[in-house]
């Protein structure tokens, strides 16, 4: 009789067998479920236990993998100090709902910073890019006329260009998920990141939109918390208009229809949906270059 | 081994009738018992893992949201506040999209191409007659699709398959985001852990938390778990 064959047959049925039978395994699982009670501050040593168990030493992580991992972290730190200053401007930012909202999301970025620091073994003191990198106004260190002069003295400003990162967060992360295949801990991890961004990206969607301040529809109908075709450019008119246009060949423009090579929009006409639905349904992944190119308006410097 | 050779002609098949051992007893002749279950099958002839398994699951979860929200969009509760029948015709619109995206990459792989009439939900545990009803239904389908996203990509082997899945996965999380707001403001990020990351579950976390929905018994033992 054949031993592994058994096993794995009984795996079919029983896809728990392998915990029966190897501890370890049983220990690890453990492990995971445990990440969401653990108190904060005891997250980062955690996951560094939890990765080196998962794939080894740092060093052993394919330099493609770390390359996607080192982007994505620069991509958190714009994204913390960002909301990090927002709320440390007095009178930028009212109390309340809204406050709360971005200290939330404040803190979420500044834990993918821990958490991709921890995934690339970098000690958390370690700090890889300075606030001093990032000029939020987009003069670049005031070589040029700012994008968004008045972007920590005008509420809405700031909400505009915090939805205009989050969004480009999102179609990072997705356009990186391919690169992180041969990892399923990392790429999990990365999913997780992005399913985040989403969620970021829609509440700050429905914050500009004017509601809800208390559970309840929003006041206005636009922007909605998903996007819709390019967006008219965006919140920024043509300063974002690449956020929500076109990459490299192979990544389309939010407004694409066509998705496995099939015009949904043609196919499924038949359910007289308007044209915006098919567009919503669906978010476009964006290339390394052309996100960089995005991110770089907001970097003092030419490289990130 | 009987049982296996039946799903690699099979892929899923719904109402097929398989054996299910009933633990492992230290009795010479188990009984098998029969039942009826649907099992997504990622297995191809040989043994390697292919796609079709974890796409049609996706699709089932399409399915699931498309047939709530077509059903809320077609008998909205009175008490709806002005835009939010607007907002839901907008998921429906879009959960009927992905639906019909996957039924058409699926093809005759669909685990319900050769049914006569797709699966009947139930939706009989929501409350769909006020407001607060239909916005908590959405945020807890909305919520399991999006961690069922989370954790389905690392099962798939194809690229193409994960952009595929990718691109749908963030407007779920931007709908669960809207819909936690509808009932409580401000809970967009109530799934998110204490490590910054947001939930994830398994084909067998999620089939848990579906079935009560579903008129067949669900099963991931053909899906992959890596």
């Amino acid at each position: 009789m054949n031993i592994l064959k058994l096993i794995s047959d009984i795996e079919k049925v029983d896809p728990e067998v392998y915990d029966r039978f190897d501890s370890r395994r049983k220990v690890f699982k453990h492990m995971t479920g445990m990440g969401k009670t653990l108190a904060s501050a005891a997250v980062p040593g955690f996951l560094g236990a939890v990765f080196n168990k998962a794939y080894g030493q740092t060093s052993t992580l394919p330099q493609g993998i770390q390359d996607i991992l080192n982007f994505a972290l620069k991509l958190e730190y714009l994204e913390y100090y960002f909301y990090n200053k927002g709320l440390a401007t007095t009178g930028l930012i009212p109390s309340g709902a809204g406050r709360d909202a971005l200290s939330v999301i404040r803190d979420d970025e500044n834990k993918h910073v821990a958490f991709l620091k921890t995934a690339l073994g970098i000690s958390a003191a370690t700090v890889v890019v300075p606030e001093s990198k990032f000029d939020f106004t987009g003069s670049k260190g005031g070589t040029r006329a700012a994008l968004f002069a008045d972007v920590f003295s005008n509420y809405q400003t700031f909400l505009a260009v915090a939805q205009s990162f989050e969004d480009t967060g999102v179609r990072a992360y997705k356009g990186g998920a391919a690169g992180l295949m041969a990892n399923d801990t990392i790429l999990e991890a990365a999913l997780n990141i992005h399913s985040v961004e989403a969620r970021h990206a829609s509440h700050l969607r429905t914050m500009r939109r004017g509601g809800p301040t208390v559970a309840g529809a929003g006041t206005g109908a636009s922007p909605k918390s998903w996007i819709t075709g390019t967006e008219s450019g965006g919140a920024g008119g043509s300063i974002t208009a690449p956020i929500y246009g076109a990459g490299a060949s192979g990544f389309p423009a939010e407004d694409n229809v066509t998705q496995g090579g099939v015009n949904l929009q043609t196919a499924l006409s038949s359910l007289n949906f308007p044209a915006t639905a098919f567009t919503e349904a669906f978010d476009e992944p964006l290339d390394g270059t052309t996100v960089t190119n995005i991110v770089l308006n907001f970097v003092v410097g030419t490289t990130l | 081994m009987q049982r296996r050779s039946f799903f690699k002609v099979a892929g899923a098949s719904v109402a097929a009738s398989t054996l299910v051992l009933a633990g492992c007893s230290d009795e010479p002749d188990p009984t098998p018992v029969a039942e009826n279950i649907l099992a997504f099958n990622s297995f191809d002839a040989q043994g390697n893992v292919i796609d079709d398994g974890i796409l049609n699951y996706a699709y089932l979860l399409t399915q699931l949201e498309a047939a709530f929200y077509q059903k809320v969009v077609a008998a909205p509760p009175a008490d709806l506040q002005q835009g939010e029948l607007a907002y839901l015709t907008d998921l429906r619109d879009h959960e009927l999209i992905h639906r019909e995206y996957l039924k058409a990459i699926l093809g005759s792989k669909a685990y319900d191409s050769g049914a006569a009439t797709p699966l009947e939900f139930t939706f009989t545990s929501f409350t769909l007659t006020t407001r607060v009803g239909v916005w908590a239904a959405a945020q807890q389908l909305e919520d399991i699709a999006a961690a069922a996203y989370n954790g389905a990509g690392k099962l798939l082997v194809v690229t193409a398959n994960l952009l595929a899945l990718a691109k749908i996965a963030s407007v779920e999380s931007r709908h669960a985001a809207l819909a936690h707001e509808m009932v409580q403001a401000d809970s967009f990020g109530a799934t998110i852990g204490a490590d910054g990351l947001d939930d994830t579950k398994t084909p067998t976390e999620v089939f848990v938390l579906i079935q009560p929905f579903v008129p067949i018994k669900l099963s991931a033992a053909n899906l992959p778990i890596s």
